[in-house]
């Protein structure tokens, strides 16, 4: 493994480690918000929908740009972190965690309000006649029946943040085992000419990507199949 | 009607609709199966609805013996889960992430019922579905998952089971499947049931007490007998919404069988009728049921006639019908009442009168259970 060099090595877990993080924060985060969504009548829906589905319309620098100046030394939130003692956000792995939590917001939210759409009032009302109070259906009916909605919500996070770039650079900065993750290492090897190192993790990001959408696309077909 | 309000079901509600408010104050018996009978859109699954607490009534009062489960005027609401029901809805609404005992351990472990693995056994009895308990919902036949909801229900140990046309998404010979399984669970468990059906078939063989709904209003509520002849509180005529059900229902026991026209006699309080023999053991006791339409006056015993069963019978009234060329008579044939729909003017031919005696000509008679 001659391309694996100390830099790609922690570029490859740092970015593995902010996937997870984010895939894990993100589902936590994405399941009330998906289930409101789901569930709710109020005027509120359609605009909260729209905020969620930002992201997937923004260019990942004009996000990165208001994180930026929002969390920087003057923003806003800056200005609250720098009080409780946090100091700023950006140029950190927290920071980074924080822009991909949102950045990747559409894509754990919308699999699972889909998935909950999908289960419909029927199921619920079964278990409220069979003595289960609201959360304890939430638990034993809505997230089994929506499991291939979590797996899709997580596999898609992971993907997404793996291959997020434009958002790194403006909150990350590329700060080698701090921020620098595999999609700035690639841009920074085709900065320097490496193209040879640069061609093994695109290609390596290729096989990846393919292979999560493939799984994907498997393992829901199997669930249709069950399903039926 | 006199009910027991220590255990009746109370219902006083008031839900408006796109169309039509569902107005309703009722109070049903404390056993039995009670059918709320209405066509589609009169209101009746709603009403189920809001017995269970699914939806939501307004000005509303609900009770099962002393149990309150609702009381607007107190702002007193009872959320499903916490009332003691069991719930079988139209289609079979089987948990598709278990199979068949985790169906109905979910309720079971829910209950926190201290006989509980005695009522999970009795149910999975009642209902024969010892053989299914390993298998997916998605493994069942229609009848099956019905069955499998039933008992679903019935492991709740509930005090009040509801049922919304659990035979309306089944085909004829599913339907046929099932229904033998509700008669046992009316003949053994000591729970009241509310029914909803827009089927007559079902009524007939179901019911006990029958409400007729219509356009949200209770149009006839009463022992079923009484309701499918026409009567019933508040006694507005609802015959138009029995349509050709308009009838009779009588008690009767197998008092003979006749093995060379392949016949049976059933007696009821009044008189025997003359049926199909379908094997029934002497000394059982039937339902049966004599529609208007099936019943024809003669002054004079007719003589040379086809039909088989002919009752001497005195005119007890005469009514009106929902269309004007047409009459009912009331018959009374020893202590029980028969039903007759003739034509207005054979009724004027005949000088029918009350307190005259007559011979009613039974064309056809069904064995309802």
């Amino acid at each position: 493994m001659n391309y694996l060099d100390a830099d790609t090595r922690s570029a490859i877990a740092l970015t593995l480690q902010l996937a997870s993080l984010t895939t894990v924060l993100l589902l936590l985060l994405a399941t009330p918000l998906a289930w409101w969504l789901a569930r709710t009548a109020s005027a509120w829906k359609a605009p909260v929908g729209a905020v969620v589905a930002l992201p997937l319309v923004l260019p990942p620098t004009v996000l990165g740009f208001y994180l930026l100046v929002s969390l920087g030394p003057q923003g806003p939130v800056g200005h609250i972190t720098q009080a409780l003692g946090w100091g700023t956000l950006p140029f950190t792995f927290a920071g980074l965690l924080l822009g991909s939590v949102i950045y990747s917001l559409p894509f754990a939210v919308q699999p699972l309000q889909r998935a909950f759409e999908a289960i419909g009032p029927r199921p619920l009302e079964v278990a409220a006649t069979l003595r289960a109070s609201p959360l304890d259906t939430f638990f034993s009916v809505v997230l089994p029946l929506s499991r291939p909605g979590f797996v899709t919500a997580a596999i898609l996070t992971f993907a997404h943040t793996v291959g997020e770039f434009g958002m790194v650079l403006m909150m990350g900065g590329n700060i080698p085992g701090q921020t620098r993750v595999l999609s700035t290492q690639i841009y920074g090897h085709v900065e320097a000419m490496e193209y040879a190192q640069a061609h093994w993790l695109a290609a390596g990001m290729l096989v990846f990507s393919f292979a999560v959408l493939l799984g994907l696309n498997w393992f829901n077909r199997g669930t249709n199949r069950v399903a039926v | 009607m006199t009910t027991d309000t220590s255990t009746a079901l109370q219902i006083r509600l008031r839900l408006p609709r796109a169309d039509f408010v569902l107005d309703v104050n009722v109070c049903l018996p404390g056993q039995g199966i009670s059918v709320l009978f209405g066509a589609s859109g009169s209101g009746k699954t709603s009403l189920l609805r809001c017995v269970a607490g699914l939806e939501r009534a307004q000005h509303a009062r609900l009770a099962l013996g002393q149990e309150v489960w609702q009381d607007d005027s107190a702002s007193f609401f009872v959320p499903t889960w916490r009332r003691p029901l069991g719930y079988v809805f139209q289609e079979a609404s089987l948990f598709e992430h278990l199979d068949v005992r985790g169906n109905l351990q979910f309720g079971l472990q829910r209950a926190k019922s201290a006989s509980g693995a005695l009522v999970l056994q009795k149910a999975i009895d009642l209902l024969g579905i010892g053989d299914l308990l390993a298998r997916r919902p998605s493994e069942l036949s229609g009848g099956e998952r019905q069955r499998v909801a039933i008992a679903r229900a019935l492991a709740t140990q509930p005090r009040l089971l509801l049922l919304d046309e659990p035979l309306a998404s089944l085909d004829h010979a599913r339907r046929q499947e099932v229904l033998p399984w509700l008669e046992r669970l009316r003949d053994e468990l000591h729970i009241p049931m509310l029914y909803v059906t827009h089927s007559l078939d079902e009524v007939a063989r179901l019911a006990d007490t029958l409400v007729l709904l219509e356009r949200g209003q209770v149009r006839a509520c009463g022992p079923v007998a009484e309701v499918l002849a026409g009567g019933g509180a508040p006694g507005a005529a609802a015959t138009d919404l029995l349509g050709e059900g308009l009838g009779t229902l009588l008690r009767a026991t197998v008092a003979e069988r006749d093995a060379r026209w392949q016949l049976a006699r059933m007696d009821f309080e009044g008189g025997s009728l003359w049926l199909r023999d379908t094997g029934l053991a002497l000394g059982e006791s039937v339902r049966l049921r004599v529609l208007a339409r099936d019943v024809s006056i003669a002054l004079e015993q007719p003589r040379d006639t086809s039909i088989q069963n002919l009752l001497p019978c005195v005119v007890e009234a005469l009514e009106p019908d929902a269309h004007p060329s047409q009459q009912r008579v009331r018959l009374q044939c020893g202590s029980s009442t028969l039903l007759a729909r003739i034509t207005a003017r054979s009724a004027d031919a005949l000088a029918l009168a009350p307190g005259q005696s007559v011979w009613a000509q039974v064309k056809s008679v069904a064995l309802v259970e």
